[in-house]
């Protein structure tokens, strides 16, 4: 990316930082801030969706009291299954929706985009990839379009060899090469995985400091996952930029990402760096999510007998919200909501049982509790 | 069949000599043999093949993992042997043999109509891909289950056949009183369920899953397979199960067929396939799943995309991402063999030219040994 470009990067609050250091991403000096500055951060976010219906005051609880941030050149994976609501807040994150509680920021200042001018500037520094890479892509578009109108928008009106340079630039960084094989084609003439590194191309268009990544690889063919990851893996190391990786698949978060949330019913449950989180998890629900995930080389220590589902979220359980499903649980989980409690170096757990209280529940093996 | 499958009267299958297979009756009592089925999409003159001559046999009790890659022709496998394919599917040759419980044999494919339909779902029930929709959505469950009871056995009254409804439902671990549900009042897991109590409900002796768990969560997937597990050993059907997940197959399944490009690649014991994969894809496709334990390294997936089928030349269809191809691959395209490992499972084969040094003289090419990677014992 020339320097031009970043110049003309609508960035009025922060003049100096990451947008102009995302543009020299293989040269990083002195005064780029470095890997681990927070980038966008969110503090107690919180989305209740109104349910349809004259006079009806139900509402979703699809996200409650979420805080964690994303950091630069770090990868942050939120783990749930689906209707956890991790889906939710890449929306939120991306301002697709607004939220109902709670605060944005980003570099420390409100990042609520209020009109879409302060919309246009927001998303040019936090973008998102989709799950689905045949439905985000325009059928009757070609590659070269879609990544003009992102350039155009994102980096003022770049014309002729410094646009086709811009665009070779692109289409090279997600490794698709020679770029003039792609440039020219349909979506319906790319494999699952070439689009996929389109959608990216297009987000990176935009030179953002923070990618949102929902289930960027759910819908791909398993050959092929590896490679997104591992391109995703490649941007963060070589740009800096902060992803938030969200998926169901908690072995593909231990591989890829640096630290590992699990959400569980719209609350996060445990958090902490991916080794610790997938190899040695605190929280029941995480206990349960690894020993459920399939392990051929461990066919023995498989959770048996886990009954029940998640709950629903217009009345969700008063608590802990994993109760009715936890073995261990006691009065105490069916009362009162646990704070994340801290269950080592830079790990929390949502459970009344990492607590120092009298009628705490006692926590033992999952396995053998269920079995 | 493997030696730790509960049903398997006839354990001792004779050792086949090693060298080619002898592929047509690798189970002693076969329930369903598909031999050299071949399907073409397209009604023109140049249609896609999207199976090419595919042969497999399922044991009697057996779980029979069915993998590979979107594209790859395994729903088309279980759609055409149930003939169940929609146009422009065509079924172009092979037979269909069903073994039933007295040891008549029929040939799916030369059904008429009516044989068709009392066949379905008595003798073989399919739980399809997007099970959770494939429910009526403006009828009750108890109703949809028991509809298709009486169909088959028109003599049963309602009532009978909505207790035996509730009997499938309290099989699959649902409270009987949700057969007065309607779907949308079901999370995913239970409609997954009801489809699997509707295919059970008239003891069919094979039941072929195409994907019963890719909607659903982890934990709830555990839960699924243990119950197929469980109904499996209680009740004693014989299982296909078609998903792209090779690990949780390993799991479940006593036997795995790799297929890549509308063929079998191999086809051997699910711990076999694990431990010792034989055919590069299949040893790739394990190595393209980041592990949940043990150490972390850095993985690379499979280079390139699967082939395009209208495109397929001659040749083996995997050799531009194979990194152990040869002149002859381009050649000839290989054969299911038994490998060229020694001490290898007589009864599990792959199609490699690595494994097959016949084939490879006989296209005047020096044969190569069986790379290290392939040959773990």
């Amino acid at each position: 990316m020339s320097s031009s470009s970043s110049s003309e990067a609508p960035n009025p609050s922060v003049p100096t930082d990451a947008s102009a250091a995302a543009s020299a991403p293989d040269a990083p000096d002195a005064s780029t801030p470095t890997d681990g500055a927070v980038v966008l951060q969110a503090i107690g976010l919180q989305k209740h969706f109104k349910l349809r219906g004259v006079g009806s005051r139900d509402v979703v609880h699809a996200v409650d009291g979420v805080d964690f941030e994303l950091r630069r050149g770090r990868v942050l994976a939120l783990v749930g299954e689906s209707g956890s609501g991790k889906s939710t807040i890449a929306r939120l994150l991306a301002q697709l929706m607004p939220t109902t509680g709670g605060r944005l920021l980003l570099h420390g200042e409100d990042a609520t985009a209020k009109g879409r001018r302060a919309f246009r500037r927001y998303v040019g520094r936090v973008q998102m990839i989709f799950q689905d890479p045949f439905g985000s892509l325009n059928p009757v578009k070609t590659v070269r379009y879609m990544l003009t109108r992102s350039i155009r928008i994102h980096r003022g009106r770049l014309r002729g060899i410094e646009l086709e340079g811009a665009l070779v630039e692109l289409l090279e960084r997600v490794q698709l090469k020679p770029a003039e094989r792609y440039i020219d084609k349909y979506p319906h003439e790319l494999s699952g995985g070439q689009r996929q590194r389109v959608a990216i191309a297009r987000a990176l268009a935009a030179d953002p400091e923070v990618l949102l990544a929902d289930e960027p690889i759910s819908m791909l063919d398993v050959s092929i996952r590896l490679g997104i990851l591992n391109l995703l893996q490649d941007l963060r190391d070589r740009l800096h930029i902060a992803i938030l990786y969200i998926t169901h698949d908690i072995a593909s978060a231990r591989y890829f990402a640096d630290r590992t949330m699990v959400m569980y019913a719209g609350r996060i449950v445990e958090s902490g760096d991916s080794e610790s989180v997938t190899q040695d998890p605190k929280h029941p629900y995480t206990q349960l999510l690894v020993r459920s995930a399939p392990d051929p080389d461990d066919l023995e220590a498989r959770a048996r007998g886990a009954r029940g589902e998640a709950p629903s979220l217009v009345k969700p359980p008063s608590g802990c919200r994993f109760n009715p499903r936890c073995p261990f649980a006691t009065e105490l989980c069916r009362t009162e909501v646990p704070p994340l409690l801290s269950v080592g170096e830079g790990r929390e757990a949502a459970c009344w049982g990492y607590s120092d209280r009298a009628d705490k529940p006692l926590l033992s093996d999952i396995t053998e509790a269920l079995a | 069949m493997t030696l730790t499958d509960p049903l398997d009267g006839a354990g001792a299958t004779s050792l086949a000599s090693p060298g080619h297979l002898q592929r047509l009756t690798p189970s002693a009592d076969p329930v369903l043999e598909i031999r050299n089925l071949s399907v073409d999409y397209g009604y023109d003159d140049d249609p896609v093949h999207v199976l090419r001559q595919v042969s497999l046999t399922l044991g009697r009790g057996e779980v029979l993992g069915l993998a590979g890659e979107s594209g790859c022709g395994k729903s088309t496998l279980a759609y055409a042997a149930t003939r169940l394919l929609p146009p422009p599917g065509l079924i172009t040759g092979g037979e269909v043999l069903f073994t039933d419980r007295s040891g008549v044999k029929t040939d799916l494919l030369r059904l008429n109509e009516t044989q068709l339909r009392a066949s379905r779902w008595q003798d073989m029930a399919i739980v399809f891909q997007g099970a959770m929709n494939s429910l009526n959505p403006v009828y009750r469950i108890g109703r949809q289950i028991a509809d298709g009871i009486r169909a088959h056995e028109p003599k049963t009254t309602q009532k009978e056949a909505l207790e035996r409804a509730a009997e499938m439902l309290d099989l699959v671990g649902i409270a009987p009183d949700r057969l007065r549900s309607y779907p949308h009042e079901l999370s995913g897991g239970m409609r997954q369920r009801v489809m699997i109590a509707m295919a059970l409900a008239l003891d069919p002796q094979v039941l072929i899953m195409d994907e019963p768990t890719t909607a659903l969560d982890v934990v709830m997937q555990r839960q699924i397979v243990e119950q197929i597990a469980e109904l499996r050993d209680r009740l004693g059907f014989s299982v296909i199960f078609i998903t792209h997940d090779v690990s949780l197959l390993i799991e479940i399944a006593d036997r795995i067929a790799i297929m890549y490009a509308g063929e079998i690649v191999e086809d051997a014991a699910a711990l076999d396939v694990y431990h010792r994969p034989r055919h590069p894809y299949s040893s790739a496709l394990l190595h393209s799943f980041p592990p949940l334990r043990g150490p972390r390294r850095e993985l690379i997936g499979i280079p390139g995309s699967p082939p395009d089928l209208s495109k397929l030349g001659g040749g083996c269809p995997f050799r531009d991402r194979c990194e152990f191809a040869f002149d002859a691959c381009s050649k000839v395209n290989p054969e299911l063999v038994y490998p060229n490992v020694p001490g290898d499972d007589p009864r599990r084969s792959v199609a490699c030219l690595r494994h097959d040094p016949a084939a490879v003289r006989a296209v005047g090419e020096e044969p190569l040994p069986v790379p290290a990677e392939l040959s773990q014992t």
